[in-house]
């Protein structure tokens, strides 16, 4: 009787282990954007980082590519799950540190699906990139959106190593705006083959949420 | 009874020394670290694309090799090789060891080997089932992920991987390893410690598949498609290494079981006496033996592309990804027999004793078992018909695939008519072997969608055929599983599993069973591909209703582990030595059966399935007690 | 050990005959209900030429596999109930029948039969137009005619589609024109995906560096649903999409549209090829 008590009690916590290992493994967590009105309409800033190596005090895999996002302390974040208003206009400024890799399909190298499809990039507006220059995308399929992001220049000065990086390295600064529409669960990914190491280059940090993927939770 | 020298028992530390399981676990971790070790020595910057961050691809793979080969070494399976090359003689010393401690370890009593198969793959399967519990979570609401993507891809690959591979030995190896020598008249098989390594071989491919989820996990599904598998983190390893090991295991357990039973019968057991389990064995056994080894050479490419920068399956550099598929799946389709064979063998051999009249059409069984066997090679690119591959042959592949239907249909006939004016009763083996033909007509009508290509457009990779192989597969083999285990749990141990219980978990694993996969189809119909995370809000409801069954079948799942739990541990009433009135052999022999099986090797005089022909059955050990209690 | 009386004389054929009308009075009833009722509800739906064939074959397989249930629920039914062992403490065995040719041969002829009508209506169907499936680059069952071709891209992980005949315009969503013939040419610039366009019937795999040939002859306006039928990775359940068929005068004016967005990015497109192996192609970074 004894022998079957303990045996249950064991796997029941191994089976607790197990299931909570997969619940965090390889995931983000989510992070409510603050919320301002103007006008009766919710506005929303998102100020993101893209990073060449996450470096290890953000990530188990310290060489791997990530977007990163500030929240409201100005810390850095690795968080790619994203709550959203519904019906919102939404502010996005990308911080670039991360070379260029270039796009598979040059198609997804002119913004689409955010206001007046132009992008600015370091102030000067732009309806395209060079595929070859690009370095990621923000991209929604959901909403048909897609934002090329220019990588830094190969001999640029002072590039960032481990992330977090400062404005004081070599960066490219894009903005642009998009709107949410109704209530719903919709994923975002980059585009380019960043994932350095794997086939087609996108394996690895292109794979897992957290890193080049994640949602926008609108809500 | 006094003896004449006390006995001294050896302290528990020297028991424990020596080669046995606990050995096998220190040496396998050993041999984990000295593969790791190795990997890092070789510095090639071909093979170690991210030596700063320690994630050397080889090193998981010869870590893991090194460790089962430690693991192996540690259980003693290099000390009968060793000590023939020295020039010891032959023996069967491991069999002798008495008690409980024979179980975990290299034992080559075949008996020993049936039990131990038969907990070890309820166990990975308990885990296989919990995974497909946790996949049904996951699907309870399109919008909401409680597992993020990767790891919902995890499981399911783990979920099915596992199935697969430990199902594939589900029968032959608790069930062929226990009963065929008894069936044949033998004390043993032909290879004992052949048969020992392959459950072990398996029960360290179940971990290594385990411990994928440390590295990442593996996004390809059990069918482990390029060039996915070549993109995938180092966790597909763990998948390509469990295959392996389970391709090895397969193809030594299949050899073992034909090398048997065609060398060692015993006399008067001509081919046309065999019990029809036998048959199902030999069948699949072919399969296995001739299927196996495209697996492992399927797995050795994906692994040399994804460790050695070679271009097998990547189409961009000169390989092609229709390679692996080919490979794969002329594999996977026999495999998918080799499932369902024993199954066939199973029913056949419960019907008769339980409907109280001999099998009826025995030659007609035996030429359907074989036919789909034999046509079981000519029918993989049914799986491919949208693929691209081949597109002229899809008619002859259209054409073998219905073709496979007339033997299955043999089956059905033997066992129909089995039935037919009979005595049938009602207990819970049989229950079982009758819902295998209510669960593999569902399975097998909807195949015959699956093989019409124009109607595979639209239910390829959709929920129809996850439905279909899930009727066919868990309807057909796992139900026969049960009816095996209740059938012959109270030869293999001497004990009664509680019949009420039994009866319960029956009827609830049915109805949820159907409850739960039934609507799959209609799934698949409304447009839900197969391993997605989420779906149209539409189908909720149908999802909802699904994932509720299916927990309630795992329900069913843990009421029949307590009947097992509680009858064999607890109440341990005895069993009769022939508690269902059978005439086949295993019965003649006392429960459960003694180490050296027979006092005498019998002689056959004619098939276990002389109901109504007399009272005597057709063979008896002589020595053996005559009659049945 | 002795059989009652009752059935050694004609016993056998009461419970054959029973079985034997029951079946068929089932069938009859049966199989006319399944296909006229449930027939027009099968998948895909009848919105282009391959998606009606598939709608017709799945009618005639479905009604085709209904007197094959209904035999072996009637058997099953009967059998069952009929045959059960009387309660008692001693175990009475059965009639000794091992075999009986008639049934046997009679079984091998009627299910080798069906099997062959089975292969032969599917190849016929399958050859008359494709059924919308994948046929890889050679396809044999061809629409005839001046098709308009459309070239759907799969990449991880999401689907564009280019029209060769359109200087080679390239779109994230895919529109076609109404009563159009439509020679769609899929293929893969990563891992293997499939295209699967419900409504209109169409599955075809995309692998890379393989041009897959599906045909699709469009008839009246409507919107599809689109999935990625094959994983794909990480997103393979978010692989999914809408997609249009329009009339042609509406098809003109989304073209022209498409075209102003396309012009950013035009002269960066590679040529129009069947097949493409854009870089990185090995483990580049």
């Amino acid at each position: 009787m004894l022998g079957v008590a303990v045996g249950v009690a064991l796997a029941g916590v191994l089976i607790g282990f197990y299931v909570s290992k997969l619940t965090t493994d390889n995931g983000s967590a989510a992070y409510t954007v603050p919320v301002q009105t103007a006008n009766g309409h919710p506005v929303v800033d998102l100020k993101i980082e893209t990073v060449a190596a996450v470096g290890p005090q953000l990530s188990n895999n310290p060489d791997f590519v990530s977007y990163l996002i500030q929240n409201t302390k100005g810390q850095w974040k690795r968080e790619t799950v994203w709550r959203l208003p519904a019906n919102a206009t939404v502010h996005v400024t990308i911080y670039n540190f991360d070379g260029a890799s270039g796009l598979r399909n040059p198609y997804l190298a002119r913004p689409l699906g955010i206001d007046g499809n132009v992008e600015m990039i370091d102030g000067k507006t732009a309806n395209g990139v060079n595929p070859d220059d690009t370095s990621h995308t923000f991209a929604v399929p959901a909403f048909h959106l897609i934002v090329p992001i220019p990588g830094v220049a190969d001999n640029a000065k002072n590039q960032c190593g481990y992330a977090p990086c400062s404005l004081s390295n070599a960066h490219h600064t894009i903005t642009f705006t998009f709107h949410t529409g109704a209530k719903g669960h919709f994923r975002w990914q980059c585009f380019v083959p960043c994932a350095a190491g794997w086939l087609d280059g996108f394996g690895g940090p292109m794979q897992t949420i957290g890193y080049m993927d994640g949602f926008l939770d609108v809500v | 009874m006094s003896s004449m020298a006390v006995e001294v028992r050896p302290p528990l530390w020297r028991r424990l020394v020596g080669f046995n399981l606990l050995t096998g676990i220190v040496l396998g971790i050993v041999g984990w670290y000295a593969g790791w070790y190795l990997a890092h020595a070789i510095h090639a910057a071909s093979l170690d694309y991210f030596a700063d961050i320690d994630y050397n691809e080889l090193s998981i793979v010869l870590a893991y090799i090194f460790g089962v080969i430690g693991f192996l070494i540690g259980l003693g399976f290099l000390n009968y090789p060793l000590a023939r090359l020295r020039g010891y003689p032959p023996s069967l010393r491991e069999k002798e060891t008495g008690g409980i401690g024979r179980y975990f370890g290299l034992c080559t009593d075949h008996k020993v080997v049936g039990i131990q198969y038969l907990i070890g793959i309820g166990l990975f399967i308990f885990i296989g089932g919990l995974n497909a519990m946790l996949i049904r979570t996951e699907l309870l609401r399109p919008d909401h992920q409680v597992w993020p993507a990767g790891t919902y891809l995890t499981l399911v690959g783990i979920h099915g991987t596992m199935m697969m591979g430990m199902m594939t030995s589900g029968i032959l190896g608790p069930f062929g390893n226990y009963l065929i020598p008894l069936l044949i008249g033998a004390r043993r098989m032909a290879f004992p410690r052949i048969e020992a390594l392959t459950f072990w071989m398996l029960m360290a491919a179940g971990v290594i598949l385990e411990t994928t989820i440390f590295f990442g996990g593996f996004p390809t599904g059990w069918t482990g498609y390029a060039p996915l598998n070549i993109q995938a983190n180092a966790g597909m390893d763990c998948y390509i290494l469990f295959f392996a090991l389970v391709g090895i295991s397969m193809c030594l357990l299949g050899l073992n079981m034909i090398v048997t039973i065609v060398t060692m019968r015993a006399p008067g057991l001509t081919w046309t006496r065999l019990p029809i389990f036998v048959w199902g064995v030999i069948s699949t056994s072919a399969l296995m033996v001739l299927s196996a080894p495209v697996l492992i050479a399927t797995l050795l490419m994906a692994l040399l592309d994804r460790t050695a920068q070679t271009n097998f399956f990547v189409n961009a550099q000169g390989g092609s990804s229709f390679l692996y598929e080919n490979l794969f799946w002329f594999f996977g389709h026999p495999e998918v027999y080799i499932l369902a064979l024993p199954g066939f063998g199973i029913v056949l051999e419960l019907l008769p004793v339980f409907a109280r009249k001999p099998l009826w059409g025995y030659r007609l069984a035996v030429a359907g078992m074989l036919g789909v066997g034999l046509l079981s090679f000519f029918v993989w690119q049914h799986h491919l018909f949208v693929s691209g591959i081949n597109g002229d042959v899809r008619p002859f592949y259209i054409f073998s695939t219905e073709l496979i239907s007339i033997p299955t249909g043999f089956t059905f006939l033997c066992g129909m008519m089995t039935l037919w004016r009979g005595r049938i009763r009602y207990t819970v083996p049989m229950l079982f072997a009758l819902s295998w033909f209510f669960n593999f007509l569902i399975g097998g009508l909807t195949g015959v969608f699956l093989s019409d290509a124009p109607s595979d457009v639209t239910t390829h990779g959709s929920f129809f055929s996850m439905a279909h192989f899930h009727y066919t597969i868990m309807g057909g083999l796992v139900f026969a599983f049960f009816g095996g285990i209740y059938y012959w749990v109270p030869k293999m141990t001497g004990f009664q599993l509680n019949e009420r219980l039994g009866k319960i978990h029956f009827w609830t694993m049915f109805i949820f069973f159907n409850l739960t996969f039934f609507p799959l189809f209609i799934a698949g119909f409304l447009g839900q591909p197969r391993r997605v995370v989420t779906y149209p809000h539409n189908l909720q409801f149908l999802n909802d209703w699904v994932s509720v069954s299916a927990f309630l079948l795992g329900a069913s799942m843990l009421l029949f582990i307590y009947n097992f739990v509680k009858s064999l541990l607890f109440d341990r009433v005895p069993a009769p030595a022939n508690p269902w009135g059978s005439k086949s052999i295993e019965w003649q022999l006392p429960s459960p059966v003694p180490v050296h099986n027979f006092d005498r090797i019998p002689v056959f005089s004619g098939d276990p399935y002389g109901y109504g022909e007399g009272p005597a059955p057709a063979a008896a050990p002589a020595g053996a007690p005559a009659g049945r209690d | 050990m002795s059989t009652p009386p009752r059935e050694q004389a004609g016993g056998r054929t009461v419970h054959a005959t029973r079985v034997l009308i029951a079946w068929i009075v089932m069938s009859v009833i049966a199989t006319p209900i399944v296909y006229f009722v449930l027939g027009p509800v099968l998948p895909p739906g009848k919105s282009t030429v391959q998606g009606a064939g598939q709608v017709f074959d799945n009618t005639v397989l479905v009604a085709f596999v209904t007197p094959i249930v209904c035999l072996l629920a009637v058997f099953f039914v009967y059998s069952l109930t009929q045959f059960r062992a009387a309660p008692s403490t001693e175990l009475v065995d059965g009639p000794p029948l091992r075999n009986d040719s008639t049934v046997q041969t009679t079984w091998v002829a009627v299910t080798s039969v069906a099997v062959l009508f089975l292969a032969g209506f599917g190849t016929y169907e399958l050859l008359k137009d494709g059924s919308g499936g994948g046929q890889g680059p050679a396809p044999i069952a061809k629409v005839s005619g001046n098709n308009f071709q459309v070239q759907v891209i799969a990449q991880q992980w999401e689907f564009t589609y280019r029209y060769p005949s359109l200087g080679g315009l390239e779109t994230s969503q895919l529109v076609l024109p109404a009563d159009t013939n439509i020679e769609l040419h899929v293929t893969s610039l990563d891992a293997t995906h499939s295209f699967w366009a419900l409504q209109l019937g169409v599955k075809a795999d995309a692998n890379p560096g393989v041009d897959n040939v599906a045909y699709v002859q469009t008839k009246g306006a409507r919107s599809f649903d689109i999935h990625c039928a094959e994983l794909c990775g990480l997103w393979h359940g978010y692989m999914f999409d809408t997609g249009e068929i329009v009339p042609a005068s509406q098809f003109a004016a989304w073209v022209k549209q498409q075209q102003q967005v396309f012009a950013s990015v035009a002269k960066y497109m590679p040529k129009y090829s069947t097949v493409y192996f854009p870089d990185p192609q090995r483990r580049a970074g």
